[in-house]
């Protein structure tokens, strides 16, 4: 098969911990690849395993169908989830220092508009803002025009403007027929940049595919959310045991509302204003990366 | 820089081997000749190319090299704070020195001065031939006691009593500087011609070296070895704890590079602040020196590669600055009072003396007396350039084999 980057049987043990335990991936070339998982999920661990950061207890990692090569840093764009940089250095020269490090590197002037870098060029890289040092990252990714490019947490910390600013970054990165394997626990963002993704929880893949198979599979229906006065008696005593046209209902403790999934809302709605169940405050919402989460995993996603 | 080359380059290989099948092959018409000339021209071509790979690769490991260089020097002279320091700690010590020591690097020994027991002979002056001993500084006491206390403290060498015949004194018998000062006062009361049998002075002949001439290249050197060890060995630990170097683990970039850029980057900083400090000492102080300026500074960066090389060995793992700071303070606090910076080793113990040339910084600080002081040429050296190139060798390979790039 045509992959750009294969995984197999990926193993990583700390004392008592397996951050990896027995992972494999296998990535097309051109696409936009997602490692979803909450914080510790071993995300972090699988990706810097296949740069060559961090070495694996055992497994294999085949770049273009061979074991990684010397010419392999060379080809791959890799931002961490935080870098420190060369202290006193302004955002020009931070790039320059990591363009001549490179064979063939992308011209700066391309790489600054790309990374819309322009107006903090001359600022030191420590007086910056989170979101410039994001795209400063970003561009230090691109340097070397790479054919894959690592985005650990690209957007994580960012208010949404600035993430908005990632995700166009991203964008841009596709059209130009790069392989982008990104990280993230944002499940808006694994829907919106991904053309694949890859569900991790506990060092293992739980389910992968495109982000809408994955929901037709897995989440089918929508989501119908009531606060809970907005029901003439209890929905426990109206729904026992979940049954009734709304099919089974979940209460959410904090937010003091019920939801139901339901395949037929129609019908559902029918049913709750037979009962005199007051409408005005109900939402329904199609099923999201979270819901899939959870029914896949049975725990919340941002732990 | 100019890096549209290397795409050339690139570009070059297939050209390359186009060629290979060119015109002059075309011509021939007998199968075996042109497979032969083929092949051949292949040969030819593919040394010629593999040569140009080879030239490129240094190029490249050039041209990283160089942008670590660069890098690294544009922080040092940004940060301020730490490029005033090096200027100004060696101008404040021989400063320093040079006012504590107007007499030439000698030594003054106090004598206190107390009154007689006998309240009749209190004002008889002390006898006149003692005014003349100059490394004497007599201070008067009104009152005994103080005076005896102030012996007991080591803040005086010796006690006079005025007044007293036969002169009576007090030393302490713990103090070495008593001792001194007690022969210096039995000296000036002894006949001369009493020691005129038993003794005869001469002086050498030539320039006399003067302390602050031998302590100067002292200091430069132990300047150098602070700067040396904590200036590369705390920048490659801090950056390894904070995940820049991690960073450059992601990029092409070698250890070796990287760690050759740090070595040079810092020799060359440490011979542009040092020329500059002696310059303005020479200028301030008027010192000399006797060799050549070429093989003072030969030395001086050898030296400086040993000891940086002796900080990446420090740097190699250590992710804790704190660790790495300690680990500094031991070696350079002995190594700057074994190697001969602030005091001669002569009579002490072969050990020590043995221990000491260990350390590259005796090599360092013995090569640039040698040379300030007794005009010694690079070819007298030939153990010290030996046991420095010897040590950097021996350094660097153990710093950059250890060497990592993140903490485990």
């Amino acid at each position: 098969m045509n992959t750009i980057l294969e995984v197999r049987n990926l193993v990583k043990h700390y004392p008592g911990v397996k951050a990896v335990d027995g992972l494999d991936l296998s990535i097309q070339p051109g696409i936009c690849f997602g490692l979803l998982g909450p914080n510790g999920a071993g995300k972090t661990t699988t990706i810097e395993i296949i740069e060559g950061i961090i070495s694996p207890t055992s497994g294999e990692i085949f770049y273009k169908g061979s074991p990684p090569t010397s010419d392999f840093r060379e080809e791959v764009g890799i931002q961490f989830q935080s870098t420190s940089l060369l202290s006193f250095l302004s955002v020009r020269e931070t790039l320059e220092t990591f363009h001549n490090l490179y064979r063939n590197p992308m011209p700066l002037e391309e790489l600054v508009s790309l990374c819309q870098l322009e107006d903090i060029l001359d600022r030191y890289n420590d007086k910056i803002s989170g979101g410039q040092k994001q795209r400063l990252m970003l561009a230090m990714a691109l340097v070397n025009d790479p054919e894959l490019v690592f985005l650990d947490e690209p957007t994580t910390g960012l208010d949404p403007q600035a993430r908005r600013h990632v995700w166009e970054i991203v964008e841009k990165i596709k059209t130009r027929g790069k392989t982008v394997v990104l990280t993230t626990h944002y499940m808006e963002e694994a829907h919106i940049l991904c053309d694949e993704i890859a569900i991790v929880d506990k060092g293992k893949i739980i389910a992968k595919g495109s982000p809408d198979d994955l929901l037709n599979k897995h989440c089918s229906g929508v989501t119908v959310s009531l606060p809970r006065e907005s029901f003439p008696k209890s929905p426990e005593e109206i729904f026992p045991e979940g049954s009734g046209k709304c099919g089974a209902w979940k209460l959410f403790e904090t937010q003091k509302r019920y939801e139901f999934r339901t395949n037929n809302v129609n019908e559902c709605v029918n049913a709750l204003l037979n009962i005199g169940t007051d409408l005005s405050y109900m939402t329904v919402r199609s099923q999201n990366l979270e819901d899939l989460f959870l029914e896949l995993t049975g725990h919340q996603l941002r732990q | 820089m100019h890096f549209g080359r290397f795409r050339s380059v690139r570009s070059g290989k297939v050209a390359l081997w186009q060629i290979s099948f060119g015109p002059e092959c075309q011509s021939a018409t007998l199968a075996g000749p042109r497979k032969y000339c083929q092949s051949a021209t292949l040969a030819l071509r593919k040394e010629a190319f593999i040569a140009k790979q080879s030239e490129t690769l240094k190029n490249i490991m050039l041209k990283r090299f160089c942008s670590i260089f660069i890098a690294r020097n544009k922080e040092y002279f940004r940060d301020r704070a730490a490029f005033g320091w090096n200027f100004l700690f060696p101008f404040l010590i021989i400063a320093g020195f040079a006012i504590m020591f107007q007499r030439d690097g000698h030594t003054e020994y106090k004598c206190g001065v107390i009154p007689s027991e006998n309240p009749k002979k209190i004002h008889e002056p002390l006898p006149h031939i003692l005014k003349d001993i100059t490394l004497l500084k007599f201070v008067e006491f009104q009152n005994r006691d103080i005076g005896f206390e102030k012996l007991k403290h080591h803040r005086l060498d010796l006690v006079l009593e005025q007044g007293s015949d036969p002169l009576r004194y007090w030393i302490s018998e713990t103090s070495p500087k008593g001792t001194v000062a007690e022969s210096l006062l039995l000296k000036a009361l002894y006949d001369p011609g009493y020691l005129a049998d038993k003794v005869s002075r001469e002086s050498v002949k030539g320039r006399q070296i003067h302390y602050i001439d031998w302590l100067f290249p002292g200091i430069l050197a132990m300047n150098m070895m602070f700067s040396g060890l904590f200036g590369v060995g705390y920048v490659i630990v801090r950056y390894r704890k904070t995940g820049a170097l991690k960073r450059f683990k992601a990029t092409p970039l070698t250890s070796f590079e990287y760690l050759t850029a740090q070595v040079v980057s810092r020799m060359f900083l440490l011979l542009f602040t040092n020329v500059i400090v002696y310059a303005g000492c020479a200028f301030l102080f008027n010192f000399h020196c006797q060799g050549s300026y070429f093989d003072l500074i030969l030395l001086f960066s050898l030296g400086s590669v040993s000891i940086i090389s002796l900080g990446l060995v420090v740097a190699a793992r250590a992710s804790s600055e704190e660790f790495a700071s300690g680990i500094l303070n031991m070696i350079t606090w002995p190594m700057m009072f074994l190697s001969e910076v602030w005091f001669s080793l002569e009579g002490t113990p072969d050990w020590v003396r043995t221990f000491s040339q260990f350390f590259p910084l005796i090599h360092v600080t013995e090569g640039m007396r040698r040379i300030m002081n007794e005009g010694a040429s690079i070819g007298d050296l030939g153990f010290q350039i030996m046991v420095l190139s010897m040590m950097s060798v021996i350094f660097m390979l153990i710093g950059s084999i250890l060497f990592k790039w993140t903490k485990e």
